[in-house]
């Protein structure tokens, strides 16, 4: 496994990207893996405001439903809706265009104590026995 | 075999099943604005019916079928006394409005349910009112609100759910207003005590505990798991859906429990799945007992006369079901208690216990086990070992369809990966659990030597393997009628 360099992950399988002032989330390529082929999607609306390790929303597949938890604080400024109304692209994706939120981050230092990539791939290849 | 057309689709217009004679009194006319011109019913004759749904019903698996190993759900045989006790027309006859003094026979067998529900688990009283596990829960969470709340400690806003725990567990805290807190398994499939420890506090409204749990195994630390819960003042919920494992062996009223349901559809032989309905009744302790729903049934001796009436517990939680529950489910679960008595349900717990360990034996040399233990009545393998060729758990579960076998439980619980939970029940000959066996070890050879056989099973059912994905993206429920019925189509 080898995840993308520029990202910070957490132990409930989301990715972190610092763009500037604000920080785009998704869940991972291990975490769509997992979760098979990806049906609904539910992510909260722009302006609301998400906090770290709290459910932000909802994925669901045919395998099962599970809660997608905040990887940090902050406030959403923008949500994908390509991918609510096609949820199948997190299948195939998952990096790039089944980016979920932007958020403003509260607190920019909680980015960077989420895992990095080495950390992250040892942390799922463990997960997955 | 051909695709058997909906009932609608089977309607020639004037075709009927029933002609009734002439009427011998005078006609009236309906009301102009009760008419209407068009009617979508199907228009068909007895036998399209009859063989309509005699065909539906081959196309469906059953445990009257075949083996029906479904993880957790304890797809027990359902013994046809059972049926034919229900049917006496002087259980069949009543209704629910009629005056309780004219259905004194019902009420008994209830009440006495009752009383054996509680022997049988340990507790001070039971109601029957609750119309499956999930209705049982948020009854016994609600309980456990109502009397934190008498207390008046409303501080009490988390109801702790091990990650191993059927989803309805924390949907059910959810739904009843509390906060989820999970609790992590240890590396024996046990809770964690440390984590407990760490997460338990004066916040704490309950523990649902599913005991033995999901992974069909019994916890070997349950009654420090109590302690600890108590001593902290919340209370234990047990999720009695493996109850089936434990029958006069283990009384959870006995380990301090609080509260549980029992899931007469499971342990106590009433139909399941879409047979159904099922039925939730909910044990308490002593002290809980007035919180029961209303109304709960008791016995009243006056004057040498015994009788049976409804009445209101002091601070009941208040109604959760119409009526009186799923009566004609009570009345199976009393004969089946009656059928076996003591000594005989103890057997069925016995047996399963060895039928699932029977199983486990021989296949785990050919199947990762998650948590490898002596298991209670059920046990969860991994395909971890099969997807390392491609093979993931549902497509053994498909390849299961060609032996003939309801497929396992796959994909729960959470906390394994690719899980097959499998549960065999009390039920089953040795010849059937050989089969069951003969088959999964010709699916992992076959994993391992020919994995495209499974990866594209089934290949001996009428329908091969179905798009799951676009079924769940695509939802299209309702058939709506058209002008034209499409021609039936004809059995090969």
């Amino acid at each position: 496994m080898s995840s993308p360099q520029d990202l910070r992950y957490t132990r409930t399988h989301e990715w972190v990207r610092v763009e500037g002032e604000l920080a785009t989330i998704g869940i991972t390529d291990y975490a769509q893996n997992e979760l098979g082929d990806i049906t609904y999607l539910e992510l909260p609306e722009v302006g609301s405001e998400i906090t770290q390790n709290e459910p932000l929303g909802v994925v669901e597949s045919v395998k099962a439903a599970s809660d997608i938890y905040a990887p940090i604080s902050g406030q959403v400024v923008e949500r994908n809706e390509t991918v609510i109304d096609s949820p199948d692209l997190l299948n195939r994706s998952p990096y790039e265009e089944a980016w979920l939120l932007r958020i403003r981050p509260t607190d920019p230092s909680q980015i960077e104590a989420l895992m990095s990539a080495e950390e992250y791939d040892a942390f799922a290849t463990q997960a997955a026995h | 075999m051909a695709v058997e057309p909906l009932i609608f689709e089977l309607s020639k217009p004037g075709r009927r099943g029933i002609r009734f004679p002439e009427p011998d009194v005078p006609e009236t006319e309906l009301p102009a604005e009760l008419q209407r011109d068009r009617l979508d019913w199907p228009e068909v004759s007895e036998i399209d019916v009859i063989r309509h749904y005699t065909r539906l019903s081959q196309k469906n698996h059953a445990i009257d079928i075949n083996f029906y190993p479904l993880g957790s759900c304890t797809m027990k045989y359902n013994p046809k006394i059972n049926e034919a006790v229900v049917r006496d027309p002087r259980f069949a006859n009543l209704h629910p409005l009629q005056d309780p003094a004219t259905a004194q026979g019902v009420l008994q067998l209830m009440y006495e349910l009752q009383e054996m529900l509680a022997e049988i688990s340990g507790f001070s009283a039971v109601t029957l009112q609750p119309a499956a596990g999930a209705h049982g829960e948020l009854t016994g969470v609600l309980i456990a609100r109502a009397y934190h709340a008498e207390r008046g400690d409303t501080a009490r806003r988390k109801i702790l759910v091990p990650d191993s725990a059927h989803g309805t567990n924390p949907a059910t805290a959810a739904m009843a207003g509390f906060e989820v807190v999970t609790l992590p398994s240890d590396e024996r499939g046990n809770v964690d005590l440390a984590a407990l420890r760490q997460l338990v506090g004066p916040d704490t409204a309950a523990l649902m505990i599913t005991n033995p749990n999901t992974l069909g195994l019994w916890d070997e630390h349950i009654q420090e798991v109590v302690q600890i819960v108590h001593e902290a003042g919340g209370l234990v919920y047990n999720d009695g859906a493996n109850f089936n494992a434990i029958l006069g062996i283990a009384r959870p009223g006995d380990l301090g429990i609080d509260i549980m349901h029992f899931n007469l559809h499971k342990t106590f032989s009433t139909p399941h799945g879409g047979g159904g309905p099922g039925s939730g009744p909910v044990g308490v302790r002593a002290g809980l007992e007035a919180y029961l729903p209303s109304p709960h049934l008791r016995k009243v001796e006056t004057d040498g006369e015994t009788r049976y009436e409804w009445y209101e517990p002091e601070r009941s939680i208040g109604r959760i079901h119409s009526f009186y529950g799923n009566v004609g489910m009570h009345i199976r679960a009393y004969t089946y208690i009656r059928m076996h008595g003591a000594a005989g349900l103890r057997q069925v717990s016995e047996d399963a216990v060895l039928a699932a360990n029977y199983l486990l034996a021989n296949l785990r040399d050919r199947f990762e086990v998650a948590y490898d233990r002596t298991c209670m009545h059920e046990f969860v393998l991994s395909a971890t070992r099969q997807k390392r060729n491609g093979v993931r758990a549902l497509d053994i579960a498909k390849r299961l369809l060609d032996f003939g076998v309801h497929p396992p439980t796959v994909y729960f619980p959470l906390i394994v990966s690719e899980a097959l939970m499998i549960e065999p029940t009390e039920t089953e000959s040795k010849e059937s659990l050989d089969n069951f066996i003969a088959a999964m070890r010709q699916i992992a050879d076959e994993a391992e030597n020919s994995p495209e056989v499974v990866t594209s099973a089934p290949h001996n059912t009428e329908y091969k393997r179905l798009d799951e994905v676009s079924a769940n993206r695509n939802l299209n429920l309702r058939w709506r009628p058209s002008q034209e019925p499409k021609v039936p189509v004809a059995a090969d």
